[in-house]
């Protein structure tokens, strides 16, 4: 079944995420990174930051919990058992770090054909609870062999 | 603690200390616990094959993760970093090593771009056109 391109800019409710210390240090060990400024709150602390950061790509974990709200709208029509991982691109206003009490809303952003596959692309914006910015999140999504057959009758 | 580079110094052509992993089962189970993404073809072979991949294969997210160590390791701060994007290009099994590899392409006051990829031992890119943002 294709996507419904019609639902492109819809914005979904965003879901509440509390940062702790001890999921951001299992995130970099996850990641195998062993830099203390993501292990160490005085490092972190010596460096800048008011309490342990995150790594980079942590960020992903919110997306995923957004991107979840998205994927199950079933008027979007997404089977995603034929979804792969095209492309991902986060832009960071700051880093998240522990303590942080964030939401992340999910929009569909893009969807479009591209020969027999579509291209889906989900942002999640994540702020704050009091709306201060802090991260883009971009994925776009693969969907094989989904896009509608055209009429020309070409492959 | 200080930065690990120094931005005076800093110039196009420059190379990052390259970052290479290999990559075990169990580091794709931890990292399906630690992110969330528990998708089957990344820890459970049947369901891999039924979909028609020669087994599991890593979390495209765990690849990005890996390269991003490369680019914060050299900057020394996350916080120096403001955009980070890659393609997914192709996949990678447990048991191989995946080595990050990229290059200062811009300088522009204290703004940096690099560009970077990530390969398999054969040379194949696994993550292709990587672009990192960065304020030193």
């Amino acid at each position: 079944m294709p996507l419904n391109q019609a639902l492109v800019g819809k914005a979904y409710p965003a879901v509440s995420y509390e940062v702790g210390r001890e999921k951001l240090r299992e995130f970099a060990v996850a990641v195998g990174e062993t830099d203390p400024i993501y292990h160490d709150e005085a490092t972190a602390r010596a460096a800048g930051h008011p309490d342990l950061p995150a790594v980079p790509t942590f960020a992903v974990v919110l997306s995923l919990r957004a991107g979840q709200v998205v994927y199950g709208d079933p008027e979007l029509g997404l089977d995603y058992s034929r979804v792969v991982h095209g492309e991902q691109e986060f832009l960071y206003h700051r880093p998240i770090r522990a303590g942080d009490r964030l939401l992340a809303s999910g929009r569909v952003a893009a969807a479009s054909a591209r020969g027999r596959h579509e291209l889906l692309t989900l942002e999640t914006e994540i702020t704050t609870e009091a709306g201060e910015p802090v991260c883009t999140v971009r994925a776009t999504l693969l969907s094989r062999g989904t896009a509608p057959p055209r009429r020309s009758g070409g492959s | 603690m200080s930065p690990h580079v120094d931005l005076t110094g800093v110039r196009p052509g420059d190379a990052l200390p390259e970052v290479a992993e290999t990559i075990e089962r169990l580091d794709l189970v931890r990292y399906a616990g630690a992110s969330g993404d528990f998708n089957p073809i990344h820890w459970n072979d049947e369901v891999a094959r039924a979909v028609g991949l020669p087994g599991v294969i890593a979390h495209g997210m765990y690849s990005m993760a890996v390269a991003a160590r490369m680019v914060a390791g050299w900057a020394g701060d996350p916080a120096a970093i403001k955009r980070l994007k890659v393609r997914f290009s192709a996949m990678i099994e447990p048991g191989q090593t995946l080595t990050a590899k990229g290059e200062v392409a811009e300088v522009d006051g204290n703004r940096v771009l690099v560009r970077f990829h990530a390969e398999d031992e054969k040379g194949e890119k696994v993550l292709s056109k990587g672009e990192a943002e960065l304020e030193l």
